[in-house]
């Protein structure tokens, strides 16, 4: 036991990796153990315990993660690589008390695992399966000292609850992070604003509005319009299934902006419900011009600009 | 800081340089409520491109030079206000609402041709 506290020391940052130790009991004695460092020494001596019956508890591990169907988005084999690694990362994290290589781990692993569909609580529900799996293997093995049994699990709880917070909190770090880009993707994919003729700009909007994003529209529109020297804007919430009226608010602001930069904005596509909650909240919405639908808006828009849309008369064959 | 007033065909044309006291602005207004009626002019055009702020005593001046000289018998256009300017006055509730507003001195100038026009028809429809 004593030759893997120095060594645990010496190399503090060990990157994290999936293969199992085996060689590295074989190496010396250097120094002492420093006085006062009973935690430390005890969970060395508990992760050599743990390292010893690796393969048998990391298939208990992986049975009971099975059994208890969490990852169920993964194959056998793919729950049993993953395994491998996090516990080898876990018993390397228990004995050097450092969670930067756990983290790193953590983080990629959640990298690979959340497009896949996997869920908080099954991460969580693992990390705390495998600190059972080890207690228990603990209480089997001090099982004859009490006074020993307590000294060993009192090193090992908060250790082991560290490592499961890092984990956990590692996952959701990252899933905040997806959402954030997604939502990044999103805004800036839902605002295009399209010339159509000249001095005619179509602002289609789809999906629910909110404040921030509303904000954005606004912003965008009103840089159109100069852009494009529009004179009529149409704006197209066909695709809006409900609005608030913070929102309808911000949009009647929209509208009296735009006419300050002499564009006139025409609003299309008001659904049954949106025009009834209009309504029902009781908008002055006399300023908005409003045609039904976008064809009937693109026409009014060409009436204003003096266009006039003619067919053709057919080819004489 | 004086406001220079051109004079264009029957337009008066006031660009705001910078941002003005409200002192002169007064003196703009009061310039152009003046020169309409020297001048005989039908429009005027205010650019205010160049102001990136308007408070409300700048929106109110605004407002009332083109009510005034409404009385004396011109147009009033607003031009080139910047978009962040008008999503400002509008949070304000400052919306310039029965004022005539344009993108830019173009715009402005051909917005008061086609007032003129119209009165104009209108006034040969009434005549003999």
């Amino acid at each position: 036991m004593r030759a893997h506290r120095s060594q645990a020391r010496d190399e503090p940052s060990r990157p994290p990796s999936a293969h199992p130790r085996t060689g590295r009991r074989v190496a010396e004695s250097r120094a002492g153990p420093p006085a006062g460092a009973s935690t430390g020494v005890l969970l060395r001596e508990l992760v050599a315990h743990l390292r010893q019956g690796r393969t048998q508890l990391r298939d208990e591990w992986v049975q009971r993660i099975i059994e208890a169907r969490l990852l169920t988005a993964m194959s056998r084999d793919e729950i049993f690589a993953e395994a491998t690694s996090v516990y080898d990362n876990y018993l390397d994290a228990l004995e050097t008390g450092t969670l930067e290589a756990l983290q790193a781990y953590a983080r990629s692993l959640s990298e690979r695992i959340i497009p896949r569909g996997v869920e908080t609580h099954e991460v969580v529900g693992i990390v705390l399966l495998l600190r059972d799996v080890l207690a228990r293997s603990l209480f089997a093995k001090y099982q004859a000292d009490f006074q020993m049994l307590n000294r060993v699990l009192d090193a090992y709880e908060p250790a082991a609850n560290r490592i499961a917070i890092t984990v956990a909190v590692g996952f959701v770090q990252e899933r905040e992070r997806v959402i954030r880009e997604q939502q990044e993707a999103i805004g800036e994919l839902s605002t295009p604003v399209l010339p159509v003729r000249e001095r005619l700009l179509i602002l289609p909007i789809i999906g629910l509005i909110d404040a921030q994003r509303a904000r954005q529209l606004t912003e965008q529109l009103l840089r159109a319009v100069r852009a494009n020297r529009a004179k009529v804007v149409v704006i197209d919430i066909t695709g809006v299934p409900a609005m608030d009226s913070n929102v309808a608010n911000h949009l009647v602001r929209t509208v009296d902006a735009s006419r300050l930069l002499g564009a006139m904005v025409i609003v299309t596509g008001l659904s049954p419900e949106i025009a009834q909650t209009l309504v029902k909240l009781g908008l002055d919405l006399s300023k908005m011009n409003t045609v039904g639908d976008l064809q009937g808006g693109i026409e009014e828009a060409e009436r204003l600009l003096g266009y006039q849309v003619v067919s053709l008369p057919e080819e004489k064959s | 800081m004086v406001v220079p007033i051109l004079k264009q065909g029957h337009y008066l044309i006031a660009t705001i340089p910078t941002a003005l006291t409200d002192a002169d602005l007064q003196d703009l207004r009061d310039g152009l409520v003046a020169e309409v009626g020297l001048y005989r002019s039908r429009g005027v055009v205010v650019d205010i491109t160049a102001l990136d702020v308007m408070d409300s005593f700048a929106v109110r001046t605004v407002r009332d030079i083109a009510h005034m000289t409404r009385l004396r018998g011109a147009e009033t256009v607003i031009v080139g206000i910047q978009p962040e300017v008008a999503f400002s006055m509008v949070e304000l509730g400052l919306t310039l609402e029965d004022v005539n507003t344009a993108l830019d001195l173009e715009e402005g100038l051909a917005l008061l041709d086609r007032k003129r026009k119209r009165i104009v028809k209108e006034g040969e429809a009434r005549g003999p």
